[in-house]
């Protein structure tokens, strides 16, 4: 599965009358994860869904190498969006059940088992822990095997020891694709990031990206990378206050059934 | 102890309607005891069990037929857009004439037979059952078709699939809460179908025998059909969990949280 980046060019978005951001272009390098930061409400999982193309993009959304994107991208959310009618093993294998061919369900027990849930495959999804659920929708995103793979603050309804097991966990299985994360902890970023774009300003614009050096997952009380975390809280800091709260549209259309 | 409870109070009302009975000395062709009621039940028995089964096989098709034109008018109106502009008129029309109102002109077209009152039934549930899956159809997690959209990007069949593996499941919920419903209402539209015209069934031995003045098998009748519609009820309501084990906990249905409220 040769590597494939994300171009973006032109991208526009109007919310409400609100410009949410405008003539936006944005590559993300093949192979590297790309975390997005900035203020909620700015427009980054509008951006998320722009390019999974779930919502007009009005501009060019294409793959690096100039062909669509559609059929070769992954969509992991917050919600672990599994649906409660399917064994754990046939909500893994949803999409080739979706897309009318064969599963291949020796592949999907092995994903189990690499998210530590071989014992869980013929279970419903009631009867999982929120880290559990989450780890089956990672194994689902892996099944469906895309080069490019979008994640909107996949573990952010986690408890803080489940979460960074599974950022471990999915740097390890994500290695090598394309990755964008929208995310709202710092931290996250610098443990799984190669890139950090900070999204700020209406309409939004990205800044120039953080650069993190060595491979993910890192450990980011790690003496070369304090350094980093400062300059991330303060163009955080500075994208905040730069945005103007009473104005900050709700461009997270499923914002309100969020946990 | 909630069944123990049930039976206190049944035992209570039979005792209260024969102390009724007893001392004000009612005619028993304007209220029979309990306990005539029952001679009557056992006398009959057999005239009995034989209208009840006409009824309940009337109840039963009617409950199937309407549920399966429900599922298909709620799926056609889900699915297709034009159908919800040609459908969803029809369906109301449906529910605005009383079945009470053309139940004899049914019985004209259908005979005298179980079909009119098949049809009664049927036509008494549609309604009820093909909203309610209506609503389920329309009320889908949004992120779950989000997902399925990205699964299934650029293929053909996309819109079907998704309409197929996910709506239809998720309004399943909904369509329970319809099919109880039904469950509830069928035996009205047999026992109506029954009352306008009619040689067999308990709504046609209910008539007979209140011709004749045998008010005793007129109860024994009724008790009978009690008995029959809250059977029904049970096992549609146990079949529907039953196939709807998967729902969350908490994540209520009506009937659900009706009965386990009680424990």
């Amino acid at each position: 599965m040769p590597a494939v980046g994300i171009r973006v060019v032109g991208a526009t978005l109007t919310y409400r009358g609100d410009i949410v951001f405008r003539d936006l272009a944005v590559d993300f390098d093949p192979g590297l994860t790309s975390c997005l930061l900035g203020p909620s409400g700015v427009g980054k999982s509008s951006l998320l869904r722009m390019i999974a193309g779930l919502a007009p993009s009005g501009g060019r959304v294409m793959g690096s190498d100039g062909g669509p994107l559609a059929g070769r991208i992954a969509y992991m959310d917050q919600r672990d969006l599994l649906l409660p009618w399917l064994r754990v093993i046939d909500n893994v294998t949803l999409g080739s059940r979706l897309r009318g061919t064969r599963a291949d369900r020796p592949a999907a027990r092995a994903l189990l088992e690499r998210v530590g849930l071989q014992g869980n495959a013929a279970d419903y999804p009631r009867t999982l822990s929120g880290g559990m659920r989450q780890r089956v929708a990672l194994a689902r995103t892996l099944m469906e095997d895309r080069p490019v793979v979008l994640m909107d603050e996949p573990f952010s309804a986690l408890d803080a020891l489940t979460r960074l097991r599974l950022q471990d966990l999915s740097a390890e299985l994500l290695a090598g694709r394309t990755v964008v994360m929208v995310t709202h902890d710092p931290f996250e970023a610098l443990r799984l990031a190669d890139r950090i774009y900070v999204l700020s300003g209406r309409p939004a614009e990205l800044g120039e990206a953080l650069l993190i050096p060595n491979y993910p997952p890192r450990d980011p009380t790690a003496g070369g990378l304090a350094a980093l975390h400062h300059e991330l809280l303060d163009r955080l800091k500075a994208a905040d206050a730069g945005s103007e709260p009473e104005r900050r549209p709700a461009a997270r259309r499923h914002a309100a059934g969020a946990p | 102890m909630r069944r123990l409870g049930f039976l206190l109070t049944f035992a209570g009302i039979v005792a209260a309607w024969q102390g009724l009975v007893s001392v004000t000395g009612v005619a028993p062709y304007i209220l029979p005891g309990p306990l005539a009621v029952g001679r009557a039940l056992v006398l009959h028995a057999g005239a009995l069990l034989g209208h009840a089964a006409t009824t309940a096989a009337e109840i039963a098709l009617g409950l199937g037929l309407g549920t399966g034109l429900g599922f298909a008018s709620a799926v056609a109106i889900g699915y297709l857009r034009p159908a919800r502009r040609w459908l969803m008129p029809l369906l109301v029309v449906s529910q605005a004439v009383p079945v009470f109102a053309i139940a004899p002109l049914l019985v004209l077209w259908l005979g005298y037979g179980m079909v009119s009152k098949v049809a009664m039934a049927t036509l008494i549930i549609y309604f009820p059952i093909a909203t309610s899956f209506i609503d389920g159809l329309r009320r889908t997690e949004p992120g779950w078709l989000d997902l399925a959209r990205t699964m299934t990007a650029g293929r053909p069949g996309a819109a079907w699939a998704c309409f197929r593996h996910i709506r239809i499941h998720a309004g399943l919920p909904a369509l329970a809460s319809g099919v109880r419903l039904g469950a509830a209402i069928a035996p009205i539209g047999a026992i109506i179908g029954e009352w306008v015209g009619s040689n067999a069934g308990l709504g046609y031995l209910m008539l007979h025998a209140n011709a004749r003045m045998k008010v005793d098998l007129m109860f024994a009748a009724l008790a009978v059909l009690a008995v029959l519609a809250v059977a029904l009820f049970v096992a549609v309501d146990a079949t529907c969990r039953r196939l709807l084990h998967w729902l969350p906990e908490g994540l209520p249905t009506e009937a659900r949280t009706d009965w386990e409220e009680q424990r």
